[in-house]
């Protein structure tokens, strides 16, 4: 059985169509590239999976574990082990970083049976994770999220995946924003998690990360579909010819 | 313009009947009772006509008045048991004041600390020239529920902690009801606190639920110059209740004063602020936190008046209204003329948890000085979506999320409360009310 099951997905948000017709299934222990230009539903797919209302799936099916993870809530799914790496990571005034943190991983193994993780227990896995991601104690002590630069944001996004140790992450655009070295902190995060059970969905415009999280299979979306499936090599193709072709690409659904 | 008299109501025509009984046994200050008891008898209750009282109609709220308490007997003291406030173990020196009366039993009055004296209120009033108990700032002399306090005041304490006197231990003032039927309390206290001395007041008001007895409570501050006050109140009466306290503070030159008002109890609550910076340079941190559910009402109303030149103010209110309670905010400042170099900010949020809620805001600005810098701001919003969104991807259900989002709104106000093991037994108090909200 595969990890995730996309079948023939339709989405709508305010009564526009963002996603038609979509197909992807993901195995454990694949990374998928989903490239794509803007507009084409690449964070709504990311959206869709991790539950953010607003969004209504006016047909198809997800599943995830063999399970239909739309009839879900977001804090469901991520218990079963569905993450998201935001594209624009929200800041939360007044709540801190390591309380934030550690209700989400002891709210998630109470939900699958697990005790909760003692404070040195937490504390030691937050310091090892946040080493190896280059985070501060400072900027551990602040709020979430409150006073970080972009770069500090991201890693932070990648932190929590470290942390929660996610089946299937999804991460929108991670790199948009990032300066070299942070992109590759972030691209050893994110390998560092790779494994036969996991499997990572990356989503992005540029080629750039993929150089460091290379992908097993890479999708272009175009208009809500994915419109053509490769390997790793289709990447470096879509940096030389741009998306150009695709978006002349007719849509069936329409 | 031809003077409107209202028909007396009902409390009215009691408070009336009250006065007349009970004044020739109302220990001290007679002249002083006499003069408000006729501030009130002109007025009248307070009503939505009267601007200070727009969003509480007291008038309309109070029905009847309820008899005076009595001072509890002796039995009566005793079953007082341990009042925390919700405050759990915080270590302070715990006065308990029971329906009015400063209770013998609770009270340790004689603690060895030569920086301060503890009286009865009505001990000091008997030697005591009445000075003290007049010097009101102008907002409070002619406001009706300040007057009935003044006379019908029973009893409390008079704290006096001398000149550069540092009270390492905060003081807890524990105001209990411990009737079974529905009475009348007035306490009163007044705290004198010299020049460069420093004092962490606790001032507690509690209750049985379903008794509609009726507090009005008052407390008057003098700080002198360069002294440091913390001032923090937590109104937890029961659920019925009429609660009416006045914070009354003149603060002198160079001091610092911070007050924070926690309210989650109280059918009805009033808690009005009348403060008054009489010297230079003086830093205030003037903040509240109020949490409603059900039909709860709950207003606050300050004047912040700016009498002398180079004062901070900041004023940071927030409130939580869930179901069909009602939060209410007005919050004056007034710059005399001369208080140049005044700094004052105000902001007043209150966040809705349910459609039913409402939240008025009144924020105003009387500015008689040219060079100063004045703001307000206010707003009023249900949570946000995104954020709560946020919290549930990373696993956090709805309840706890939420419950994560209106800790950090609160706690923007509750951080000012320099007091660590107070800061955090008040963060309990809300994470035990969110408990409770489910």
């Amino acid at each position: 059985m595969s990890l995730l099951e996309i079948k023939n997905l339709h989405v709508e948000i305010d009564g526009k169509k963002i996603l038609n017709g979509l197909d992807l299934t993901v195995n454990a222990g694949e990374v998928h590239a989903i490239m794509g230009p803007n507009g084409s539903g690449k964070s709504t797919l990311a959206y869709v999976l991790a539950g953010k209302a607003d969004y209504e799936v006016t047909d198809g099916q997800v599943l995830f574990d063999g399970e239909d993870v739309l009839a879900m809530e977001p804090d469901e799914r991520a218990a079963k082990g569905v993450f998201l790496a935001f594209q624009y990571p929200i800041e939360i005034p007044g709540v801190a970083t390591m309380t934030f943190l550690r209700t989400a991983l002891n709210a998630q193994r109470k939900k699958r049976g697990e005790a909760e993780l003692t404070t040195p227990e937490f504390m030691k896995r937050v310091r090892e994770a946040s080493g190896k991601l280059s985070i501060s104690q400072d900027m551990l002590r602040r709020a979430v999220n409150v006073g970080f630069s972009g770069g500090e944001k991201k890693r932070n996004e990648i932190l929590q995946m470290a942390l929660l140790e996610p089946r299937l992450a999804v991460l929108d655009e991670t790199d948009s924003g990032l300066d070299i070295d942070a992109l590759k902190i972030v691209a050893d995060g994110v390998n560092r998690l790779r494994s036969p059970e996991r499997a990572t969905i990356v989503i992005t415009h540029y080629q750039r990360l993929l150089d460091y999280i290379v992908p097993d299979i890479v999708h272009v979306l175009s208009k809500g579909r994915i419109v053509k499936t490769g390997g790793k090599e289709l990447a470096l193709e879509l940096e030389a010819s741009g998306y150009a072709q695709f978006q002349e690409a007719p849509v069936a659904a329409e | 313009m031809a003077e409107l008299t209202l028909m007396k109501n009902a409390a009215e025509q009691q408070l009336a009947a009250e006065w007349t009984a009970a004044k020739a046994k109302l220990p001290g200050a007679a002249p002083l009772r006499a003069a408000a008891f006729e501030t009130f008898a002109k007025a009248g209750l307070p009503h939505r006509r009267v601007e200070e009282w727009k969003y509480t109609d007291l008038r309309a709220l109070m029905r009847e008045a309820k008899p005076l308490a009595v001072r509890p007997d002796a039995a009566a003291f005793a079953t007082l048991g341990e009042t925390d406030a919700g405050l759990g173990d915080l270590d302070a020196r715990r006065i308990v004041i029971a329906d009015g009366y400063l209770a013998p039993g609770w009270t340790d009055l004689n603690e060895s600390d030569p920086g301060i004296t503890i009286v009865e209120l009505m001990a000091w009033l008997g030697e005591a020239d009445l000075f003290r108990l007049n010097s009101i700032p102008d907002a409070a002399r002619k406001d009706i529920a300040v007057s009935l306090n003044t006379a019908f005041m029973t009893g409390g304490v008079v704290i006096h902690v001398r000149k550069d006197a540092c009270i390492e231990r905060p003081i807890h003032l524990a105001h209990v009801f411990s009737g079974k039927t529905a009475a009348a309390i007035y306490p009163r206290s007044i705290v004198i606190v010299e020049p460069g001395a420093r004092l962490m007041l606790i001032e507690s008001h509690e209750g049985p639920d379903g008794i509609d007895y009726q507090a009005n409570t008052a407390l008057q501050i003098f700080a002198g110059d360069g002294a440091h006050v913390d001032h923090v109140k937590v109104t937890r009466e029961g659920d019925t209740a009429l609660h009416i306290s006045s914070l009354m503070a003149d603060v002198g030159a160079h001091a610092r004063f911070n007050t924070f008002g926690y309210t989650t109890g109280g059918g009805v609550v009033r808690n009005q602020l009348f403060l008054r910076f009489g010297g230079e340079g003086t830093v205030a941190n003037i903040r509240g936190a109020t949490l409603l559910k059900g039909r709860q009402h709950a207003d606050t109303t300050l004047v912040v008046d700016h009498a002398a030149a180079g004062c901070q103010s900041r004023e940071v209110f927030k409130s939580v209204l869930d179901d069909e309670s009602r939060g209410i905010f007005q919050g004056k400042i007034v710059v005399r003329p001369g208080a140049q170099k005044t700094d004052a900010k105000m902001a007043s949020h209150a966040l809705m948890l349910s459609d039913e809620a409402e939240a008025d805001n009144k924020p105003e600005l009387e500015i008689f000085a040219d060079d100063v810098q004045c703001g307000h701001g206010a707003t009023a919003g249900d949570l946000d979506e995104d954020l709560l969104f946020y919290l549930r991807a990373r696993g956090i259900p709805s309840a706890e999320a939420e419950a994560l989002l209106i800790q950090a709104f609160v706690g923007e106000a509750i951080e000012g409360v320099e007091h660590a093991g107070l800061r955090e037994a008040l963060i309990e108090a809300v994470q035990a009310w969110l408990k409770a909200r489910g």
